[in-house]
């Protein structure tokens, strides 16, 4: 079996594991293990893959294999990575292994494990895909869970924001389809694969004038594209720990990921003349976003807000065509992922024992939890591109790429863009000072316990994935911008 | 020269160990370990500036730029990628010795300073942190490595002003420097952005090289609002380092800044974080002067502006860090004046070297006065000068050093401030009349508003303290960084600094302008009379001239309302008429907008699903009803 499928099959033979499993300690073995296996084997398929890289340089895909499974539409279950699709899968599975400690005590574990599974399914299989049905079906398996992993596990108004971010996110998902019917048949109906598409057939232009817009509005929608972000705050208030993170994490990442992959690469005359229109939606949402954060009082809100702001970021590098801007899109996918996730399970943490996520309710908890609340700090300064951490080496690459555009147009939204580092330093110093510092808000709160090992496996696993991206960003910056090139090449060709 | 990299090293393998073991160790064996540790940084440091000074600075009569370490860190494009490494030449080295001395000081004095502070550990942690970043700050290589230390210490230093955490004094103030010095920076960052991208490169040697030839020739006839990119961006640069270096209108955090530990504003919010912008200026001080000679003018003017606007407030603050947080202000703003004024090459470029002498003796008397200013408040648990005076008899080492201190601010000769000051009122005295008056008259204000510090802590009438809350002399943990400060101070002045340090990295040689000296020692010795005729007894006086001046008096004891303005702005305007209209937007319109779409499907659904009754009568009518239409239709069409 190609190491590729081990992404899927492994959750699935979890999925088969937890059907047979009695009581608590068994589930969190199962779980414990699987995550555990899918991070060796992502380190293990790094390494690989860079060593096939130096073997075979000039391939664009390594590991590439495909089994036809309905021929009549040449839809097959092609699988295959470069780069960009290790940084993903890499990050996809810290951020599993992570929720995995940050759900320990859950309620009816067994179901809700299950579905965490198929979500991993779903979101490993994507990134995996180079077919584009394929694709999209894994696209859709990944979406269907986080409805009843909200409706069931969340808190607040739970069914609401599940329903709102269900169909929100499936109308995004009707444009894709869309998009995707429209590149089969518009590229001569031979072949639903990328490469092949890309490569060897062609979309003439006046059709990639309506189906590029699609596709990235589809993608888009779940990349918390303004002005169809709103079931981001709410679907993550609702969201139980693990869920909020895998979401913010990996699943918002599918989005840029598809912008990317397919928007882009199969469509760059499209993009190329269409593009400004999202540019100035994404530099929107960069700004909106911030200031949106600025006055909320929910930490989660405040948190969804951000990844409003940062995920507008990696779209709004991608859209700038050229490859240093993109590379550094990959890196703040990676970076937001990794860091909001840490958030997310530092709210969880702190929720799990205040029951508020009200700033105005909290206070001096740097005294009561410390270890929670130095990452917390962390979390926070990562947020605001202190460099060491993974978030400067990111939008400082996008910033510098963005830059490269010299036209007027371009430049003045990169500066406006630019302008968020101040606005996100005002958010993160204004919740950080009133929840950590300060005087202890409530008596109630000065017994409560720090985090727990889980808990703290959790967040420390976070933080040193956060530390050697921000520490050593070039292994990363290099894999990914090698990666790129292939896009860099059809767009040079228009 | 590798070796110099250890200096580096040291500071950040302490922050680690400290940071991560900390809460471990005993707190004594945390502050030893931290200060051994600086020692050896120091002593480190002190060998690189003997050998750079003494054996390999110089290529014939000039002196070169030496790279013992430099690794590329970051690619972005084909030309431009993010270098780490360590460049010496003759400003680096000088910062070296300056940053590892006073670090090494406030090391020291902290240990009995901060003594049985709850949080010892992470202070001695955030304190490498600090010397670490404020290290590789100066070593940079790049403008870029500049750029990441330079958000290094803004964040040391944002957690050391928010050392007290429980405090929100502290937490509003770190906030406020942290926020400020953040908005400076991203014109910084937008000066970098525009300024790479047209020389293709972010390293400090081929920007200066050959007296900035590249980025007079890369920049060639681009405009923006009248003025060249090149001017914008080396702008946008000083915006930064005004940031930093707490500039007018960019100075509003500085004083706030107090809130933190007392060594820490000694350490960085005097002798050296806040210098940074100095030092920016003076890094690409070749690019500003051939490239962007109007950017200088207006460092100039600039900077005399906010040497006066500091130094009228220092007069009339009560609480004695305060006190010192403007007088850097205005000491700070000498210096940026300095490079302001100054020409290339030669005694022409006296006002660059000027700007570091006074650099470097800044720093250890303003240090100095610090530490003094901490030993009092450790004496008497207060900032407030109405709870001081007469201190002279139960501390004499403070009030030694810290009247020396004074008298090297004050410009006396043969005091340190005295010949880095001179310099640069000779700087400026031939071809900027209005500059050199202005800041003439700044030496006299500053000479009267420390030593009115002066007196109303350690004289100013017969103040008796009650028995069991008795002031006394300081442990010799901090007494002894005094002295050794206070040593520094006397001697520091002199120094040939011209021998060592000049804009074109050519000795030359000065003299002292006697016309420019005399005018300098004449205003310094007539402030420090009036403040003794003010203060040295406790009158009255001083309180009824402050009422005759009246409004002026009030404005500038509130600091011409800036904080209040300040306020007014990142509360009223920020926060209510843009964040929360925009936050009420998405939410109502926006959001309004899919929950609108949500409801209008579910309405419409519900308008026609009475079709799907299940009667199968009504079924029938509706079929037959409509197959009469349909041959209607088809009959009569």
């Amino acid at each position: 079996m190609n190491i590729l499928s081990l992404f899927v099959a492994v959750p699935i033979v979890m999925i088969v594991f937890l059907f047979l499993s009695k009581g608590m300690k068994q589930i969190r073995a199962i779980m414990v293990t699987g995550a555990s296996a899918l991070l060796v084997l992502a380190a293990t398929l790094t390494v690989l893959f860079l060593k096939e890289r130096t073997a075979s340089p000039d391939a664009e895909m390594l590991f590439v294999s495909s089994i036809s499974w309905f021929a009549p539409l040449n839809i097959a279950y092609s699988v295959g990575v470069d780069g960009i699709s290790i940084a993903m899968l890499a990050l996809a599975s810290i951020i599993v292994f992570t929720g995995v400690f940050s759900s320990w005590n859950m309620d009816m574990a067994k179901e809700y494990f299950l579905w965490y599974c198929l979500l991993s399914v779903g979101v490993f299989g994507f990134f995996i895909s180079i077919d584009l049905f394929t694709m999209f079906m894994f696209y859709e398996i990944a979406l269907i869970p986080m409805y009843l992993l909200i409706g069931l596990w969340g808190t607040g108004k739970k069914e609401y924001s599940a329903m709102k971010l269900t169909l929100m996110l499936m109308g995004g998902s009707a444009f894709l389809l869309l998009g995707i019917v429209g590149i089969y048949y518009t590229s001569g109906h031979a072949s639903m694969n990328l490469l092949d598409i890309a490569n060897h057939l062609h979309i003439p232009y006046e059709h990639q004038r309506w189906i590029f817009p699609a596709t990235f509005l589809g993608f888009g929608v779940l990349g918390a594209l303004f002005p169809f972000h709103t079931w981001s705050p709410d679907g993550h208030a609702s969201a139980p720990t693990a869920v909020s993170m895998l979401h913010a994490g990996v699943l918002m990442k599918l989005g840029g990921y598809g912008c990317f992959r397919v928007a882009i690469y199969l469509m760059p005359e499209a993009a190329h003349e269409l593009g400004w229109i999202f540019l100035i939606l994404t530099g929107i949402s960069v700004v909106y976003g911030a200031f949106s954060a600025v006055v909320q009082t929910d930490l989660k809100y405040i948190n969804a807000y951000s990844s409003v702001s940062h995920c507008g970021l990696v779209l709004f590098a991608i859209l700038m065509l050229n490859r240093t801007a993109m590379t550094g899109a990959v890196m703040q996918m990676l970076s937001h992922g990794l860091m909001t996730a840490l958030f997310f399970a530092l709210i969880g943490l702190i929720y799990g024992r205040t029951h508020t996520r009200d700033i105005r309710e909290m206070g001096g908890l740097m005294k009561i939890m410390p270890f929670a609340s130095v990452c917390y700090v962390i979390a926070g300064l990562a947020s605001l591109g202190l460099p060491g951490l993974s978030g400067f080496v990111a939008e400082m690459t996008i910033f510098i790429g963005s830059f490269q555009n010299a036209d007027t147009f371009h430049r003045v939204l990169t500066i406006i863009a630019c302008c968020s580092i101040v606005i996100t330093a005002v958010y993160i110093l204004r919740t950080v000072g009133k929840i950590l510092y300060g005087p202890v808000q409530n008596e109630h709160h000065l017994h409560l316990t720090d985090a727990a090992w889980y808990e703290r496996v959790s967040a420390a696993g976070l933080i040193v994935a956060i530390a050697a991206m921000g520490l050593y960003p070039s292994g990363v910056s290099g894999m990914i911008s090698r990666s790129v090139i292939p896009i860099m090449e059809k767009l040079a060709g228009i | 020269m590798e070796y110099s990299l250890f200096i580096l090293i040291a500071p950040f393998f302490l922050f680690l160990v400290l940071g991560l073991l900390g809460m471990k160790m005993q707190p004594k064996v945390a502050g030893i370990i931290g200060t051994a540790g600086m020692g050896l940084c120091a002593i480190c440091a002190y060998a690189v500036a003997y050998q750079y000074f003494f054996q390999t600075g110089k290529a014939g009569e000039e002196w070169q730029q030496l790279i013992p370490v430099n690794f590329e860190w970051l690619r972005f494009t084909e030309y431009l990628h993010i270098d780490l490494g360590i460049l010496l030449d003759p400003i680096s080295v000088m910062m070296l010795a300056v940053i590892t001395t006073v670090s090494l000081m406030v090391h020291i004095y902290s240990l009995g300073y901060m003594h049985g502070e709850t949080g010892f550990q992470r202070y001695y942690a955030l304190l490498s942190l600090f010397s670490f970043s404020m290290l590789g700050l100066v070593v940079a290589t790049n403008i870029f490595q500049m750029y990441i230390f330079w958000e290094l210490v803004g964040v040391s230093s944002y957690s050391l002003i928010g050392f007290y955490y429980t405090k929100p004094s502290a937490v509003s103030a770190s906030k406020k420097a942290f926020i400020v010095t953040r908005f400076a920076d991203l014109g910084f960052l937008i000066g970098i952005l525009i300024l790479s991208y047209y020389t293709k490169t972010f390293d400090f040697g081929t920007l200066t090289a050959n007296h900035a030839e590249l980025v007079t020739n890369s920049f060639a006839g681009g405009t923006f609002m009248g003025l060249s990119l090149a001017t914008w961006a080396l702008a946008l640069i000083f915006m930064g380092g005004a940031g930093k270096s707490a500039m007018f209108p960019l100075h509003i955090w500085l004083p706030d800044a107090m809130e933190g530990p007392t060594p820490v504003s000694a350490l960085i919010h005097a002798a050296t974080m806040v210098v940074a912008g100095v030092f920016l200026v003076a890094r690409l001080f070749p690019v500003y002067f051939f490239a962007a000679p109007d950017v200088l003018t207006l460092i100039a003017y600039v900077g005399t502006f906010t040497a006066l606007f500091a130094a009228i407030i220092a007069i009339t603050q009560t609480d004695i860090k305060r006190v010192l947080a403007f007088s850097t202000i205005s000491q700070i703003a000498y210096m940026m004046v300095a490079l302001g004024v100054s020409d290339y090459g030669g005694h022409d470029g006296l006002g660059y070297m000027a700007s570091m002498f006074h650099l470097f003796t800044h720093a250890f008397f303003k240090a100095l006065l610090f530490l003094g200013a901490g030993s009092v408040i450790h004496a008497v648990h207060s900032n407030e000068m109405s709870q001081m005076g007469n201190l002279r008899k139960y501390m004499p080492v403070t009030n030694i050093t810290f009247a020396i201190a004074c008298l090297a601010i004050a410009g006396i000769p043969p005091f340190s401030g005295f010949f880095s000051k001179d310099e640069i009122l000779a700087a400026a005295f031939h071809n900027h009349p209005l500059i050199f008056w202005t800041l003439w008259a700044v030496a006299g204000l500053t000479a009267f508003y420390m030593w009115r510090l002066y007196y109303c802590i350690f004289w100013n009438g017969n103040k008796t303290y009650s028995e069991h809350h008795k002031p006394h002399e300081s442990p010799w943990t901090m007494a002894v960084p005094l002295i050794i400060l206070a040593v520094f101070s006397v001697f520091s002045g002199l120094i040939p600094f011209a021998g060592f340090i000049s804009s074109d990295n050519m000795p030359f040689h000065t003299h002292i302008d006697w016309l420019v000296a005399s005018l300098s020692i004449g205003i310094g010795v007539t402030g420090i009379a009036v403040a003794t005729v003010l203060y040295l007894r406790k009158s009255n006086r001083p309180a009824e001239i402050a009422q005759s001046l009246g409004g002026l008096y009030r404005a500038a004891l509130h600091k011409f309302y800036l904080d209040e303005i300040w306020m007014w702005f990142t509360q009223t305007v920020i926060f209510k008429y843009i964040c929360m209209p925009i936050a009420w937007f998405d939410r109502h319109i926006i959001d309004g907008a899919m929950n609108g779409l949500a409801w209008t499907t579910q309405k419409s659904a519900d308008s026609v699903k009475g079709l799907q009754s299940g009667q199968v009568q009504f079924y029938a009518w509706v079929f037959v009803a409509g197959s009469v239409l349909i041959a209607v239709l088809v009959l009569f069409l």
